[in-house]
């Protein structure tokens, strides 16, 4: 198993494939910023959490990287997320809103208060109909999770660790992984 | 070959009074005791499957029950929305196959609590009476509470066990609540987990949570798949839907009535609700057959199926 490209999203820092991009923002905002520059035809972004946008935009930068035709529907790739902090971030704000003397639950917070979805989110912006995973797991297991991925069915992965712990604190370290 | 070596259930009123952990533990020391496992440090991994964990943390309590357990390896909790525990089957089944150990314990567990309770509640998805999967008047579905725990093991000793034979993930990437309406990864699993003959399979048990749109799209995956003359299994009417441990809970309980040679009714099922029709009972049924399919699915889009055949 091999990486062909990786990337690595930080509150202060982005590399792709070894070499820097140059940023201007910082915190949750570098990941907005990413959106604008690399993607910006996909309004949903805006109505999803931390997690999934981070782990959209991150997929989308290696997925331009890789250069290959997209578009097609294809179900030889999977997407894993691995992680520690699985929804939390936005579990709270979710909580946030069945207080007791604020009792208004938000029905678009509930969706994502599930880790997997970002691993859907990647599935339906690149019509992948593979398999998606998601593990809370050590970070020293990713490699092994990943590669028991792999079988007749799913030739490449995308995917990796992707940890929000809040809005100060996140990061992607997303790869595509092939035989 | 992976095969289930123990199994254990423990229902929502039987344990109200004991935390996550507690519960978690209470059913692997059952199961580990009666699958005679001597040695857990070296031999046993622990997979938990579950949504929101303890309180939302789905790490910390994976590390409590495998400190608890003397499981040494560093545990996997597979959060795979309402798939989690037919995942963590796949996941457990993989690890085995090349990793140093020669037991999982697979736990599924959530508690049933507000967080939970106001999320389906907003989403209009409960149903107001006992929920009737696959039935003209479901009105969607009702949540329960469960803890369940397999143990599967790695080995060629498995006469009179159940083995795992295929598993199979597919998201539908069309929506992220919205069940796909082709039955996409659905259909995708089923085709991926089908035995060489149709006819050795005893019965599919299904997701079947009693809200239109889920149901409807099982039918759809069933009737693309050839499978509609294949006895459906359909359980949230007795359980209600337990999340994270759904599909070790449904896995177990199928497992064992087929043990017994029998399929179990369909709690709440009175008339065809579905597009295609499907072969499902109110009545208990009969069968000498050795294959079943567990299928489920999931927010995120997720799709999973896993196949076991009775040696």
């Amino acid at each position: 198993m091999k990486q062909i490209h990786h990337i690595l999203i930080l509150p202060d820092r982005v590399v792709v494939d070894d070499q820097p991009v140059t940023i201007t923002t910082q915190g949750a905002d570098i990941v907005t910023e990413l959106y604008r520059r690399y993607m910006n035809d996909y309004p949903k972004f805006f109505k999803m959490d931390l997690l999934s946008r981070l782990g959209l935009v991150a997929a989308d930068i290696l997925l331009q990287t890789e250069g290959a035709e997209r578009g097609a529907e294809r179900d030889d790739r999977a997407v894993v997320i691995v992680n520690r902090h699985a929804s939390l971030n936005n579990d709270r704000a979710y909580e946030a809103t069945i207080q007791p003397d604020n009792y208004f639950p938000s029905p678009s917070l509930f969706v994502y208060t599930l880790p997997n979805v970002v691993a859907g989110e990647i599935a339906i912006r690149n019509h992948y109909l593979g398999e998606t995973a998601c593990y809370i797991a050590a970070q020293e297991d990713v490699e092994p999770l990943i590669a028991s991925t792999f079988n007749e069915h799913t030739t490449s992965v995308i995917g990796g660790w992707l940890d929000v712990t809040d809005e100060k604190e996140f990061i992607a370290k997303l790869s595509i992984w092939t035989h | 070959m992976v095969f289930a070596a123990a199994h254990s259930i423990l229902l929502g009123e039987e344990h109200s009074d004991m935390s996550f952990v507690e519960r978690c533990v209470y059913v692997a020391r059952e199961a580990i005791e009666e699958a005679g496992i001597a040695d857990n440090e070296a031999q046993t991994l622990l997979v938990l499957s579950t949504t929101k964990g303890d309180n939302l943390d789905l790490w910390t309590p994976a590390l409590q029950i495998a400190q608890a357990l003397g499981c040494t390896h560093r545990p996997i909790v597979v959060s795979n929305a309402c798939t989690s525990g037919v995942c963590a089957q796949i996941t457990a089944a993989r690890l085995l196959a090349t990793g140093p150990y020669k037991y999982a314990v697979v736990i599924g567990c959530d508690i049933l609590t507000d967080f939970i309770r106001s999320g389906f509640e907003a989403l209009k998805a409960l149903s107001p009476e006992p929920c009737r999967p696959f039935d003209s008047d479901r009105q969607g579905l009702n949540l329960g509470e469960a803890t369940a725990c397999l143990i599967m093991a790695r080995g060629e000793e498995a006469a009179g066990h159940w083995v795992y034979e295929a598993g199979s993930i597919h998201n539908d990437a069309n929506h992220i609540t919205g069940p796909s309406r082709t039955g996409e990864g659905s259909y995708r699993c089923l085709r991926d987990v089908l035995p060489t003959e149709i006819a050795d399979l005893a019965c599919l048990s299904l997701h079947g949570t009693g809200t239109p749109y889920n149901d409807e799209m099982e039918s759809i995956a069933v009737h693309r798949a050839g499978l509609d003359s294949v006895p459906v299994v359909s359980l949230k009417g007795y359980y209600g839907h337990t999340l994270g441990a759904a599909g070790l809970l449904e896995t177990i309980v199928t497992m064992r009535h087929l043990d017994s040679g029998l399929i179990p009714a369909a709690k709440g099922y009175q008339h065809q609700g579905t597009t295609y029709a499907l072969n499902i009972s109110a009545e208990r049924r009969t069968t000498d057959k050795r294959h079943f399919i567990k299928l489920l699915s999931g927010f995120g889009g997720v799709n999973a199926a896993v196949r076991w055949r009775k040696q």
